[in-house]
């Protein structure tokens, strides 16, 4: 653990790491959608519409879990005060906010014949819009902050603050009266039928790859810049 | 006790202080966040005529029926406990049928009839293929006959 904190072993075992989890990644997705697409049922009730299921839930997955990641990051970055886990919290801000906004984008689509309308005001896609935004707001910051790759520590506390909204994503079905229907699965039960649900585990594990290759890049990316900031600062004190 | 291990028990009340503050959030706008009024909740409330809210429920079963117009749909929505009629009059989505749940976005009339502007469908975290339907649908007769 603490060798793999060594950015300079994180950065040669990343540079390995990075295209067998981009293969998977792409071969997990395409196995997932294409089982999505042609090899399950429809749906008792929404019939062929309910396919986007398979790509709407991952992409909330990914959007919750992404900043749950950027949270914890932030944590050990104050705490142990180690610089990779404020790069790694920087590296996420991006596919988390590109994962939330496809999940509102194929929640809008999915919702119009379903539900009847594009987008509305209810608990679930209200907290799920903030998510996004939070997002935004913490690219914004972390870019105008002066030590861009380097730690600082202004994002990292916007990032605590914002987990906030985590439980109020999650419970906001549970507890309040929304037009988003319940969640279909928890840790013991499913109310998809098997028959449905088995593309649904492979789109997960393949977008999960994805966001994990994005974030590696950006790692890396983020790695040079300090390097090479620390570089001309070097050249500029000779 | 050492800097690191201070700034962690500091950091772990930081994130548990944060959370509670969420769910503090979530159930202090409980009633405030519901994004539509049930039957009950209607009733109770007294809303006046001309205000435009969102009541929500199931359509009971057979309360659908259809005015000569094609168009003008009459049907009751209840959460097991009230029931309010409503009248719509326009094209309803996919999913709106008789005992899945519905919004309905309109106003009380004098009558104590509800009437919709518009009309969104609820549905439910199932999801399963149409046979394994049928099949919970010819269990639950065959039970029955029992």
């Amino acid at each position: 653990m603490i060798r793999l904190a060594n950015p300079h072993y994180f950065l040669s075992l990343s540079r390995k790491l990075t295209p067998w989890l981009a293969i998977a990644g792409i071969l997990f997705s395409l196995s997932g959608i294409l089982g999505g697409l042609f090899l399950t049922p429809p749906d008792y009730l929404q019939g062929e519409t309910v396919r986007i299921l398979y790509i709407h839930v991952p992409t909330a997955w990914l959007a919750m879990g992404g900043w749950s990641s950027i949270a914890l990051a932030s944590l050990v970055q104050f705490i142990w005060r180690h610089p990779l886990a404020g790069i790694a919290a920087k590296a996420m801000a991006l596919p988390g906010a590109l994962f939330t906004g496809l999940c509102l984008l194929t929640g809008s689509i999915w919702g119009r014949p379903t539900w009847g309308t594009w987008w509305e005001w209810d608990g679930r896609l209200t907290s799920v819009l903030v998510l996004f935004f939070l997002y935004l707001g913490y690219i914004a910051l972390s870019r105008s902050v002066s030590n861009y790759s380097t730690t600082s520590r202004l994002p990292a506390l916007y990032a605590l603050l914002g987990a906030i909204n985590l439980p109020i994503i999650h419970y906001s079905v549970l507890w309040w009266r929304t037009l988003h229907q319940g969640q279909s699965i928890n840790l013991t039960h499913s109310s998809i039928d098997p028959s449905l649900l088995w593309p649904l585990p492979l789109t997960l594990i393949g977008f999960s790859c994805l966001f994990a290759v994005i974030t590696l890049f950006r790692m890396r990316y983020l790695l040079a810049h300090a390097q090479y900031e620390a570089r001309l600062r070097r050249m500029a004190a000779l | 006790m050492q800097a690191k291990h201070q700034r962690l028990i500091l950091g772990i009340i930081a994130l548990v202080a944060v959370i509670a503050a969420g769910f503090l959030a979530l159930i202090a706008f409980k009633k405030q966040a519901a994004y539509f009024y049930t039957p009950t909740d209607a009733v109770k409330a007294h809303l006046p005529l001309n205000r435009n809210i969102r009541l929500g429920g199931m359509v009971e079963r057979g309360s659908l029926t259809r005015e000569k117009d094609g168009v003008t749909i009459h049907f009751l929505v209840t959460d097991n406990y009230q029931k309010i009629p409503v009248a719509y009059r326009g094209i309803v989505p996919d999913l709106f049928r008789e005992g899945s749940g519905v919004v309905a976005d309109g106003h009380f009339e004098p009558s104590g009839s509800f009437m919709a502007e518009t009309i969104l469908a609820k549905h439910d975290e199932r999801y399963m293929p149409p046979m394994t339907q049928q099949q919970a649908a010819a269990t639950q007769t065959t039970l029955q006959e029992k």
